[in-house]
């Protein structure tokens, strides 16, 4: 009981927000949720480097914000370098005295098209170099903001428009590229997984990412209705069938360390997960159990490092 | 009068850097910048020099820490040639759209293919409407002298501009010159603390980079068109500051045995100095030949370069670069200068020294005799690549 009322009790929360309201995104966005909790998380010492995508143009339409601390847009490829450069500035800048010293997190946010595939060397850069920093994948699993385009991050099977499910090819033919343990094998302290329909637990993980000295990274999976053709009141469902089903197991990797954070002794069958997105509609019976079969064993898999400890 | 020395150009540009108190310097290694950044770290690394320096993954991000750097307030380098400008010619045209005073010295290389690590100007050409301001330096001195007038022109609240120090890869970057260093003192005197106008901090929350619809895209773009524009009092100004200083006054166009002649060589960067040596010698000779030499490329000083050039009866413009299907970037710029003019000299266009292809006064004699050759038939804007065998 104790254990979900950590994960569940959302009042918990403070009431400030610092991601203001009034923004463009679409109903039932659970991006906007999550960037919403991350910046209850963080408070108002941070400052926000933000990659083109759908979070950016939803938030900053000239000459509105919806940002109440800091926050600045350059590219989309480059935000982990771009952070680079606002942590070493507050470092050298406190250390020559041209600013005054206090605790300011800096904070660098992109979509899963931003680090899995176009980011992805300026974020391995950033963290092999050791920036104290916290990098936030919003991961909704495809280019949504530009129209729905396959991404390395778009699981298998699922229908974008371009990966479309068509006469002899039925929708996306690659499995999600695994980004956490990309991440991780750089030797950073800190790697998490989280999810805005387990609002404390997400909010936990960042708090801790910022606690901790050095790169720490965060991939949030972000149900987005208008790219998955699911109904808007449907994304916090959707986001805990993600994980119920270990589609999308939360977990950290802190020092090397996995934890599994919420372990399930039996999954929900992954039909239930995918029955309800208009993305996988098109998927045959076996489609949908070779997706569980490889789903089960990355799940096993992941329990056998927790288990260890490795 | 600062200390005499001798020095190679990169690492005068690095001690220059060390001397303007930088605050962040990013940077990636290409042929021929690797000297400067070589012995930056060195500086940091002896501890002589307090900044964050970090080799990052590619150019590409070392101009994004620059930008993140430069937004939170801090003075900032880099420095690149060739390819890695190219690939970081996206953020160079941010850079200047968020107005962040960033310096950058590009040691200017040729874009491949094929592949060639030597100089001529066909990376800077390659990003000449990003929207910075852009000197082309003829020697060591000047590349030195240009990171402080650099940086007090950039961050002066009235320009808010990056800018960029083109000097000539190998000719400049890779040679020792004589130095007249100058004092630290007169530079901190000269060149104060950078002090933003807006930085990211969270004790006054800004939203920088927001998106710009159509409705509002062009009013910001001549914002910043105008502002560009309106820079050229200050860079005037800045030069006389640091003339006043030192005793080396820069002008955006600088004159040889001009006044009165009726061909005027024109050139940019470290062939300026050659140039001349070819002046003296067709002047020997009883030929009216003179030049001309283009410091400041953007803003590009329209006023002055009318007044230096009108009373000729023909230009020889020497491009280290090709606008492939057109004719050479610079020619083209002049020949728009000069079109509303009723009496205008002709323009003769020579594509010559590109990929570090030697550049010899006898070749610029040549060029000269050619070029009036030419217009004398009739063909008064001509345009050739000079030099190319069988």
């Amino acid at each position: 009981m104790t254990e979900n009322l950590n994960v569940f009790a959302v009042r918990t929360l403070t009431q400030k927000e610092y991601f203001a309201p009034g923004h463009r995104a679409c109903q039932g966005c659970a991006e906007a949720l999550a960037v919403r909790l991350v910046a209850k998380a963080l408070g108002r010492n941070v400052i926000i480097a933000n990659a083109t995508g759908c979070m950016e143009i939803v938030s900053s339409p000239f000459p509105f914000t919806s940002w109440r601390v800091p926050w600045f847009h350059v590219a989309f490829e480059n935000t982990a370098a771009v952070a680079s450069g606002i942590e070493s500035a507050l470092k050298v800048l406190m250390r020559k005295g041209r600013i005054p010293h206090k605790k300011i997190v800096t904070l660098a946010m992109a979509g899963d098209g931003g680090t899995a595939d176009i980011g992805l060397q300026a974020l391995s850069g950033a963290l092999e170099r050791g920036h104290d920093f916290i990098y936030i994948c919003t991961d909704n699993e495809a280019y949504m903001n530009t129209g729905i385009q396959r991404s390395s991050s778009t699981p298998f099977g699922a229908s974008t428009t371009t990966s479309p499910a068509g006469k002899v090819q039925m929708g996306q033919i690659t499995w999600k590229k695994n980004m956490p343990a990309i991440a991780a094998a750089h030797n950073i302290p800190y790697v998490a997984t989280a999810c805005p329909s387990y609002p404390i637990d997400l909010v936990q993980k960042v708090k801790k990412a910022a606690d901790i000295e050095g790169p720490a990274y965060v991939h949030i999976l972000s149900v987005c209705p208008t790219g998955w053709r699911s109904a808007p009141e449907l994304s916090i469902k959707l986001g805990r069938l993600a994980v119920e089903t270990g589609v999308f197991p939360l977990y950290e990797v802190e020092r090397g360390q996995y934890r599994l954070n919420m372990d399930f002794p039996k999954l929900k069958p992954i039909k239930d997960y995918v029955k309800l997105q208009g993305r996988f509609r098109h998927l045959t019976e076996s489609m949908i159990d070779e997706i569980e079969k490889r789903v089960h064993q990355e799940y096993e898999q992941l329990k056998e490092k927790a288990k260890k400890g490795v | 009068m600062g200390k005499r020395v001798g020095m190679e150009v990169s690492i005068a540009a690095a001690e220059a850097v060390k001397q303007a108190n930088v605050d962040v310097i990013s940077a990636y290694p290409i042929t021929p910048q690797t000297h400067i950044v070589e012995h930056l770290s060195e500086l940091v690394a002896n501890g002589e020099f307090d900044a964050e320096f970090f080799c990052v993954e590619s150019e590409h991000s070392a101009l994004s820490v620059c930008v993140g750097a430069a937004a939170t307030g801090a003075r900032t380098f880099t420095c690149t040639s060739s390819q890695g400008l190219a690939l970081m010619s996206e953020i160079t045209y941010i850079a200047s759209g968020l107005r962040l005073p960033i310096l950058m010295i590009i040691s200017n290389r040729t874009l491949s293919a094929p592949l060639s690590i030597w100089n001529d100007h066909s990376d800077a050409m390659s990003i000449r409407d990003c929207g910075w301001i852009q000197f082309f330096v003829e020697n060591g001195q000047e590349v030195y002298d240009h990171v402080f007038v650099g940086y007090r022109l950039g961050e002066d609240r009235n320009v808010l501009f990056p800018v960029i120090i083109n000097m000539d890869g190998f000719i400049l970057s890779h040679v020792i010159e004589p130095f007249e260093l100058i004092e630290q003192e007169k530079i901190d005197q000269f060149l104060p603390p950078y002090q933003p106008v807006h930085r990211l901090h969270p004790d006054r929350p800004v939203t920088m980079g927001a998106f710009a619809l159509p409705s509002i895209f062009t009013e910001t773009k001549k914002a910043q068109e105008e502002a560009i524009r309106s820079s050229i009092p200050k860079i005037l100004e800045t030069w006389k500051a640091f003339g006043d200083m030192t005793g080396r006054y820069y002008h955006p166009i600088e004159t040889y045995k001009a006044e009165d002649a009726d061909t005027l060589l024109v050139t940019m960067g470290s062939c300026g100095e050659t140039a001349s040596v070819a002046v003296d010698k067709m002047r020997e000779e009883g030929k009216s030949v003179g030049l001309v030499k283009i410091r400041l490329w953007r803003p590009f000083p329209f006023e002055a370069f009318k007044e230096a050039t009108l009373h000729s009866k023909q230009l020889v413009v020497i491009d280290r670069a090709i606008s492939v299907g057109a004719c050479g970037p610079v020619a083209a710029e002049l020949k728009a200068a000069l079109y509303g003019e009723a009496q205008r000299p002709s323009v003769y266009n020579f594509v010559a020294g590109i990929s570090g292809r030697d550049v010899t006064p006898s070749d610029f004699i040549k060029m000269v005799d050619k070029a009036e050759i030419e217009i004398e038939k009739g063909n008064k804007e001509g345009y050739e690549i000079y030099g190319v065998r069988g």
